[in-house]
């Protein structure tokens, strides 16, 4: 039991990292109809921008931890927005009315792109960040097993739910979120009502790579070490989560992400570490098998 | 509403200039020189691919004209003075005197036209957000002034008083439009699910939420039965009597255009064969033929027949 709890704590906390990117894939298919396989790679630069961020802070004098990463995230989340920005007004926007593949394989080539401008830049070593957050609560003690929940895994936690309450609102009730919604469903339309549609995509790819930023810093606050690749598995299992909860849906993304987060953890430790990614594959198959459309996707609705 | 407003109160809304549409080889529009008035009803009718809803394209910003000009003029017809010069100069649109201005939406992208020209449309198959709730689906509508009291977005999200109320207006606008429609009893269901008759009725609510000073609508009774057509009718001339609202129909339903149109244009292989009163467009044998499908030279017999 006590095993249990430890994973589920160890699920959660990776789950949440998952589905924040994971947003980022349903909302920019949700309105564009494409798959941003560059999306990977905008977490990483949003975890090594947080990187900077944070060495500089520290550096600067800010040794408040609390502040410094606060004052990280911000940059990170601003700097990474304005990434977001960049890569649709050009990699994107130019190809929105092309062929259907000409999105996907210009997505593929900005990734490289990506990666190895940063291998480049900040070389292909990996970096480390001392551990900021130390300690924790031990739950339970016993039968030789202590459950442990550490700080950092209660501020992750924590971190998510405020961002998605907060996504949440902004997709539900402001004028932006309407737009976007109104968006996905006709473009043309929207456009109609006086909404510009260009600038709502904009912005959609800005709100994306944000939260991909929000999950960048956790992740290398986590783990306290990234590389220029960590963007691909991560990216690659974000986007195994928006399928699994139903791409398009934005309920389904964060679901998804809890639910990789989980399997991978539960797997790991019951079962393999090795096979971890082959079992949220799996699950992935057999889910999509049964429903095609995802957990919480709609199905598609054809107009006879 | 037959008699129309005579000719010493005519004031120029729309003014159409020798407006083309190519597609590759064919044209879809040709030459089309057309003028709508401020406040009336003025009717498009044609034979089935006349070209009637290439021309609203045209208008909306659907599709970009081939050639011609298409200027609109807030305030008065005063406005057009100021056309000549803001087209040599390349502008979209230019303010002339007083609170007058003038708009050539051909240059102007879509979404532009709905928030500063103000032309609102309806469409032939009926294009509402289906997943979204009538009170969303007329927000929307709202958008170009939520947005920006909502301190595009920063301050929405912050939950500003202003924005508070700016979203308390709109949705009362809303409810206001719900009530005129009907449909206040129904307005957290998605719009998907309404019956077609009452989501023609909420086209036409979301089209009037974007507050236009012309509102396009493409076939509106299309489909519906004869008290729907009916109840349709009354909507539009209490619109446009309360809301200072011109209105551009095409429409198929002869029963509806006769009713409620000021004024009628014909259209046939995108020229324009007839413009006038319901009264002489009734009595036109070039209108008759253009429908009988009759060839030009043979126009003139199909008048002696109908007793012309």
């Amino acid at each position: 039991m006590d095993y249990f709890a430890q994973q589920l704590i160890n699920g959660l906390t990776l789950g949440s990292i998952y589905g924040l990117i994971a947003i980022g894939y349903t909302m920019v298919y949700g309105i564009v109809g494409m798959i941003n396989f560059a999306h990977g790679e905008v977490f990483m630069i949003g975890a090594f921008i947080a990187l900077i961020a944070v060495l500089s802070l520290f550096a600067l004098g800010v040794t408040a931890v609390p502040l410094a990463l606060l004052l990280a995230l911000v940059i990170a989340m601003a700097l990474t927005g304005l990434w977001g920005w960049a890569i649709e007004r050009l990699a994107y926007r130019p190809l929105r009315n092309s062929f259907r593949l000409a999105p996907l394989i210009t997505a593929i080539g900005m990734s490289i792109a990506l990666q190895t401008f940063v291998a480049l830049t900040q070389g292909a070593r990996s970096k480390p960040l001392p551990p900021v957050i130390r300690g924790g609560f031990t739950l339970s003690e016993g039968n030789g097993f202590a459950v442990s929940l550490s700080y950092m895994q209660i501020l992750i936690i924590v971190t998510t739910v405020v961002v998605m309450a907060a996504f949440s609102y902004l997709i539900n009730s402001t004028s932006l979120g309407r737009a976007q919604r109104a968006c996905e469903q006709d473009r043309k339309m929207a456009a109609l009502c006086g909404v510009n549609v260009d600038r709502t995509i904009s912005l959609t790819f800005v709100i994306g790579a944000a939260l991909a930023a929000v999950a960048g810093l956790m992740f290398l606050a986590y783990y306290g070490v990234i590389d220029f690749f960590v963007g691909f598995v991560a990216g690659i299992k974000a986007f195994t989560a928006a399928v699994l909860g139903g791409i398009g849906s934005l309920p389904g993304a964060m679901l998804g992400g809890l639910l990789i987060g989980l399997i991978e953890v539960f797997w790991a430790g019951y079962f393999t570490a090795q096979y971890k990614d082959v079992a949220a594959f799996s699950i992935l198959a057999i889910v999509l098998i049964f429903m095609p459309s995802g957990l919480l996707g709609r199905p598609e609705v054809e107009k006879v | 509403m037959a008699d129309g407003v005579s000719d010493a109160t005519r004031d120029d809304l729309l003014r159409v200039e020798n407006l083309t549409m190519r597609f590759g080889g064919l044209v879809a529009v040709d030459k089309l020189s057309f003028t709508a008035r401020r406040g009336d009803i003025t009717a498009i009718i044609g034979p089935n691919g006349a070209g009637k809803t290439t021309f609203f394209n045209c208008i909306t910003g659907f599709y970009k004209p081939t050639e011609g000009r298409i200027a609109l003029a807030h305030g008065s017809e005063a406005a057009f003075e100021a056309l000549p010069a803001a087209t040599f100069r390349g502008k979209q649109w230019t303010k002339a005197n007083g609170a007058c201005a003038v708009f050539l939406l051909e240059r102007m992208p879509g979404f532009e036209i709905a928030r500063l020209a103000r032309v609102a449309r309806t469409f032939q198959n009926i294009r509402l957000f289906a997943g979204m709730t009538l009170l969303e689906n007329l927000l929307v509508a709202q958008h170009t002034v939520l947005n920006a009291a909502s301190g595009y977005t920063i301050g929405g999200l912050l939950g500003l008083a202003s924005f508070k109320r700016a979203e308390a207006a709109a949705i009362d606008k809303a409810a206001y439009w719900l009530r005129e429609i009907g449909l206040v009893d129904r307005a957290d269901d998605p719009a998907g699910d309404l019956p077609y008759g009452a989501q023609r009725r909420l086209e036409i609510a979301r089209a009037m939420c974007t507050d236009p000073v012309l509102l396009c609508l493409d076939e509106p009774a299309a489909g519906l039965n004869p008290r729907e057509s009916h109840e349709l009718n009354a909507l539009l001339l209490k619109i446009r009597e309360e809301h200072a609202l011109s209105i551009l129909l095409i429409e198929h339903d002869m029963g509806v255009v006769m009713q409620i149109s000021d004024r009628i244009a014909v259209l046939d292989y995108g020229k324009k064969i007839a413009e006038g009163t319901p009264d002489e467009i009734r009595a036109d044998p070039r209108v008759i033929a253009a429908y009988l499908g009759v060839p030009d030279d043979e126009v003139e017999d199909v008048g002696a027949e109908v007793g012309l």
